[in-house]
């Protein structure tokens, strides 16, 4: 039997490199993408990524969180390319010199929706009317309330509206995914904005119908930005770049894009710049 | 289907049995020199502040713990060039982070709670400095296998800190905590039970396995 | 060889309330001296105090008449506690623990707690675990653990206290066989004036935080010469 004070070091030491091997190991090639939740939550990068590896042997990692945390990944260097939806905030990034490029992807519409029968009578010429109708009859609407893409173009169309909602008993910040905020509104029996792709995984589940969709304002862009290498110098620019080639290339990320259905509906319309 | 869970299942009990064994190489002889120190040496300043200092972290939200070692860890932050972030290892530094106040806590109570006559027996037989500690720790090793029991449950159930510091990312950093989270976020109610109850199942296991332990310390 | 023991001026006080106030002692080398006194007069601190477990708050212990003051717990000095305190291993364990401590290899350590258990009757608990035993069984233990070092100074604390009369037959009469074996001094605590008179050549009275009289043993039960001493050995001073 080994004696505890010889055994005892050696496990020690046998742990410590069992934890640090996994970091240790050379790594293939990959990058580190930061993108929303709801991007992931369409099932489009499961669709995507395993083709953008096939082609091109560069794993890509993905973090999945909210619109600005994604862009603060990018801003510290702890991505090396992200995707997101949220223009305002991208330009932001761009001008602060973090992107090394900024391009158009894809493109779908945000939903209005609403509880099926429509309590507020938001149906009408356009998003504005709908949301008109939601104050005027202090319906619940439920709003992401977290910064993100879905939440900073829900708050464009109040004040294009103009209005200005403040939490209350009929406005309620979420501060949570779009799943979550669907589910409440559900409960609630309330309207809300949500991205198309969510809403329309969750629908069989939800009781709540589409109220406005496909107008200019609900327009929901998409761009990738490669983290920019001269500002963060340790990012994997050459792959992130190779990423971003890809995904605006017509005849590969492009046309997946086109091809990627669920049950039965196109969710993404490609829309990069030739 | 099954390959995933099971990868993820795997990861999940390599993270939580490596900060749990760090926790403890660090935990339980601090909790120990704790106990004996204060019996030694009375009521100290510096000893009271250091309990305080332990009892308040069990409190640490593990979320929080999760940022402060992003931060750390990131490009930006001062260990950024260790590249350790969403990596299984950061993962488990924060929870180290978390679990070694809870397993020092724990430890440092069953030393204290080790009766004076036997210290003194150990004294008086010539123990003195790290060979009187490893007996005493010794006689509460029932105590102290229970502030490893306590720091694993904590690490295997912990989803704040995994989350920020390991991304979640799908086939690397990924656990049963942050899946269930996800598949929550997803409203994959039945999916996010499931991977619960599995969790339990791989927690029972290894309770069961503590604990035929602990038995033989009593019979 | 064997050692004086000498106790000076100990004071010592647990907040407010003192103890020990000015305790003289003198322990003639190879002696058995027994120290009595009624419940919590201190008795055990002022064992613990000589035994180096406690610090007095002033006064001076030497252990070996020149300055040799406090020489090392374990190698010169045994003590037994009056609640059996045995480590949660096997009996032979707890003997051995000592041994190992002082580097003795593995064989001899063995054999002479093997040894050590015989003498005090446990041979067939040797394996047996320490806290399955009985009372009687785990002060042999106990015991056996402390004298198997061969200490010069051994204090036991009312080890007999709490024991039937076969166990604390057996336990005096190792205490007179290991002082015939090695000469050792030996302070014993005890309120059972039979055993002190069984037991010791001197006996010493504490009281009011201070040694109000000692004498040969048998002076000292016939004929106390301080009435506070009287008051104890008739019975009459409450246990």
């Amino acid at each position: 039997m080994v004696p505890r004070r010889v055994l005892i070091p050696i496990l020690v030491a046998a742990l410590l490199v069992a934890i640090a091997l996994p970091a240790a190991l050379p790594r293939g090639r990959e990058i580190v993408l930061a993108t929303t939740t709801s991007t992931e939550d369409s099932g489009l990068l499961d669709y995507l990524l395993p083709r953008f590896t096939a082609d091109t042997g560069i794993h890509v990692r993905v973090i999945a969180v909210g619109t600005g945390q994604a862009l603060e990944l990018g801003r510290r260097g702890d991505a090396d390319v992200v995707l997101t939806h949220a223009p305002a905030k991208e330009l932001e990034f761009e001008r602060a010199g973090h992107a090394a490029y900024r391009r158009a992807v894809m493109y779908n519409y945000f939903v209005l929706v609403g509880p099926t029968g429509d309590p507020a009578n938001g149906t009408g010429p356009d998003v504005y009317h709908a949301l008109r109708q939601i104050v005027r009859c202090l319906c619940p609407f439920i709003s992401r309330g977290d910064d993100s893409g879905t939440h900073t173009k829900e708050l464009q169309l109040w004040r294009a509206a103009g209005l200005v909602p403040e939490p209350s008993a009929w406005y309620r910040e979420a501060g949570q995914g779009m799943g979550a905020t669907l589910r409440i509104a559900d409960q609630l029996r309330g309207y809300t904005l949500s991205d198309d792709g969510t809403y329309y995984t969750m629908a069989d589940r939800l009781d709540l119908a589409v109220i406005v969709s496909h107008e200019p304002p609900l327009l929901n862009n998409y761009s990738v930005m490669p983290v920019n290498p001269s500002t963060h110098p340790d990012v994997r620019f050459a792959w992130a770049d190779a990423f971003a080639q890809w995904l605006t290339d017509a005849a590969k990320g492009q046309a997946f894009i086109q091809s990627f259905v669920v049950g039965g509906r196109q969710v993404f319309e490609p829309n990069a710049s030739p | 289907m099954v390959d995933e869970l099971l990868g993820i299942a795997g990861l999940s009990l390599y993270v939580a049995a490596s900060s749990t064994a760090i926790a403890s190489l660090l935990g339980v002889p601090l909790g120990a020199v704790l106990a004996l120190r204060e019996e030694a040496r009375g009521r100290r300043p510096t000893l009271t502040i250091a309990k305080a200092i332990v009892f308040t972290l069990y409190g640490m939200p593990p979320v929080l713990a999760g940022l402060l070692v992003y931060l750390l860890l990131s490009k930006e932050g001062p260990l950024g060039a260790l590249a350790l972030l969403f990596t299984p290892t950061g993962m488990i530094l924060a929870q180290v982070l978390i679990i070694t106040p809870i397993v020092t806590g724990v430890t440092y109570s069953a030393v204290a709670s080790v009766g004076r006559d036997v210290k003194d027996a150990a004294k008086s037989l010539g123990a003195k400095g790290w060979t009187l500690t490893a007996t005493v720790v010794e006689e509460a090793r029932l105590g102290v296998l229970t502030a490893v029991m306590v720091g694993f449950g904590r690490a295997i159930s912990e989803v704040g800190a995994v989350l920020i510091v390991g991304g979640n990312i799908r086939g690397s950093t990924r656990v049963l905590t942050t899946a269930i989270v996800l598949e929550t976020s997803r409203g994959n109610f039945a999916v996010a039970v499931g991977l619960g109850a599995f969790l339990l199942v791989i927690a029972f296991g290894i309770f069961l396995v503590l604990w035929r332990l602990q038995e033989r310390g009593y019979r | 060889m064997t050692v004086p023991l000498e106790v000076r001026g100990v004071r010592k006080a647990f907040g407010e309330k003192r103890v020990l106030d000015g305790v003289d002692l003198a322990v003639e080398p190879g002696e058995i001296f027994a120290l009595v006194g009624p419940s919590g007069v201190g008795k055990t601190t002022l064992l613990r105090i000589i035994a180096g477990l406690e610090a007095a708050d002033e006064g001076d212990v030497r252990i070996g008449g020149n300055g040799d003051g406090r020489t090392a717990l374990g190698r010169d000095i045994g003590f037994v506690a009056q609640r059996p305190a045995v480590f949660r291993r096997s009996a032979l364990e707890n003997v051995a623990y000592g041994l190992r401590l002082q580097g003795v290899e593995d064989d001899r350590a063995e054999r002479d707690a093997i040894a050590a258990l015989d003498r005090m009757g446990l041979a067939d608990a040797r394996d047996a675990k320490a806290w399955t035993l009985s009372a009687g069984e785990a002060q042999r233990l106990c015991f056996a653990r402390a004298t198997v070092l061969q200490p010069r100074l051994l204090l036991l604390d009312e080890v007999t206290a709490n024991l039937d009369p076969a166990n604390v037959g057996l336990l005096e009469r190792a205490v007179k066989a290991y002082h015939e074996e090695t000469e050792a001094t030996i302070l014993i605590v005890t309120h059972n004036l039979f055993q002190a008179r069984r037991v010791a050549a001197r006996a010493g009275f504490l009281f009011g935080g201070r040694i109000v009289e000692a004498a040969e043993v048998g002076a000292f039960f016939s004929d106390p010469k301080d009435e506070r001493t009287r008051a104890f050995v008739n019975g009459e001073m409450p246990y």
